[in-house]
């Protein structure tokens, strides 16, 4: 009952309402934008966003950004793996 | 689809269990038993067994699996409530899916729709209230329920039918609060917990904040974590790392979707709807203090509680059911005297083998009904 799913707004189709309509894996549906809104990201900046659904609400948008950075300490974490394994195989005959 | 791959990529998950299995490996030999780290939230057991991540990782290395699944911790009286609600003349009950095949005391709300009770399953909290546009001449009360995660879409539904004027719309307010139910579980004498990974979508909502006490006062590392099962990785290899390092800090995993405050447009709609109760009742752990929420008086002629008599009847759990232990990781599912004979999927006795996200059901449903005799 806690999970979301990633979706992308499309279009905005109520200003008022604050409802927008989003795109997840292919479905559309409307869902209600109240919580991804501010004054520094109004309504008319949100089509485009990357954002995670959750019963019919975008909770939050996505930071690319941090995404990509987790992501890259995992990749660095392989490679010292790689590297670690290489040693071992180098000091142990 | 956008990160969800990503956070699913077999290789970086091998990489990050050899890294597992080398901080638990220099751990244990000043282990006398296995380190227990509670996944609180039930979206996170679920994927821990969809994604086989216990098999993964070292013997001295055990996953309790907490009472974050609002549906399992759903006491019977409550199921009651919401049946003699829905079965109400003129009434159209709306409830989230998972609750349907939760036990009341007579029946569930499956049985109750089978019994000619008009109840119907949405996705949204907003559904309902399109329900209620399009019955004007019928009572709608839609079954809320669930943490701080789904708090903001059932108070912004209430905002939105207090705006638009909408008179047959009402919420059952059911809704329970994170850190209490944690600071019970903390509290609990036979609890040995050496880490918690934190509700990642209850930590969208109220932030990194509130769990500083855990690390403060209780001195246990907790990391807030997504979802996906590379994140449930990583944030198993950060919690290694603070252990190893004598640290207990609150780290967040998931920045990708949390931030330090939380989403303050979701708080404000939670504090304007909402207010703290005394006490709230739970299955299995009895009653918490502060551990819920109910409507404000302001919003009084939303609220299903004060709408309608509701009973309020205190059930308590059948006798043999031990989901308590279960929930504070005292036993194993299999070591619940029931498990699997009289309560299984198909005929549940306790909550926690209803949802997927329950610790019985996915145990059961993961075969790992034979350990009992192993
Ligand atoms: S087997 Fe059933 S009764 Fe026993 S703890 Fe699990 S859900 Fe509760």
């Amino acid at each position: 009952m806690c999970l979301g799913i990633p979706g992308q707004i499309v279009s905005i189709t109520d200003a008022d309402k604050l409802l927008a309509k989003v795109n997840v894996s292919g479905v559309k549906r409307e869902i209600n934008i109240a919580c991804i809104v501010s004054d520094e990201h109004p309504v008319s900046s949100c089509v485009g966003d990357w954002v995670l659904v959750h019963v019919g609400f975008a909770m939050s948008r996505i930071d690319e950004e941090e995404a990509a950075r987790t992501l890259q300490i995992l990749e660095e974490l392989g490679e010292i793996e790689l590297e670690l394994d290489a040693m071992k195989l180098s000091v142990e005959p | 689809m956008k990160f969800v791959d990503e956070f699913r990529d077999t290789q970086k998950a091998q990489t990050l269990t050899k890294a597992i299995h080398a901080i638990a490996c220099r751990l244990a030999s000043s282990q006398t038993k296995p380190l227990q780290i509670m996944e609180f939230c039930g979206g996170h057991t679920h994927t821990i067994f969809r994604y086989g991540i216990e098999q993964m990782l070292p013997d001295s290395i055990e996953m309790v699996h907490g009472p974050g699944c609002p549906v399992c911790v759903l006491p019977m009286g409550r199921v009651d409530d919401c049946v003699t609600l829905a079965e109400l003349p003129n009434v159209i009950f709306t409830t989230f899916g998972d609750a349907m095949r939760v036990p009341g005391s007579k029946k569930s709300l499956l049985q109750a729709k089978a019994d000619g009770a008009d109840i119907r399953m949405t996705y949204s909290p907003m559904d309902a209230l399109s329900l209620a546009r399009a019955n004007p001449s019928k009572e709608v009360i839609f079954f809320g329920l669930g943490f701080e995660t789904t708090m903001p879409s059932t108070a912004l539904t209430v905002l939105q039918a207090e705006r638009e004027g909408i008179t047959n719309f009402s919420l059952f307010c059911n809704h329970i609060t994170t850190v209490p139910t944690i600071k019970a579980v903390l509290d609990s004498p036979d609890m040995k917990l050496d880490g918690f990974l934190a509700p990642g979508h209850v930590a969208m909502v109220i932030g990194e904040r509130p769990f500083d006490f855990i690390a403060k006062d209780y001195h246990k590392p907790i990391v807030v974590t997504g979802f996906e099962p590379l994140d449930i990785l990583h944030s198993l290899w950060m919690l290694l790392q603070q252990i190893e390092q004598g640290r207990s800090e609150v780290e967040n995993q998931y920045s990708r979707i949390v931030q330090a405050n939380g989403n303050t447009a979701a708080l404000e709609a939670i504090s304007q709807v909402f207010e703290i109760r005394e006490f709230f009742e739970w299955r299995g752990l009895g009653s918490i203090d502060h551990s819920g929420v109910r409507m404000k008086q302001a919003y009084t002629n939303f609220d299903a509680e004060k709408k309608f008599a509701v009973p309020n009847l205190k059930i308590a759990d059948p006798k043999s059911c031990q989901c308590g232990e279960v929930v504070k990781g005292v036993i194993k599912p299999w070591d619940c005297k029931i498990f699997g004979t009289k309560c299984n999927p198909e005929n549940p006795m306790g909550a926690l083998m209803v949802s997927s996200e329950g610790a019985c059901a996915a145990y059961f449903n993961n075969g790992y009904n034979e350990q009992k005799t192993a």
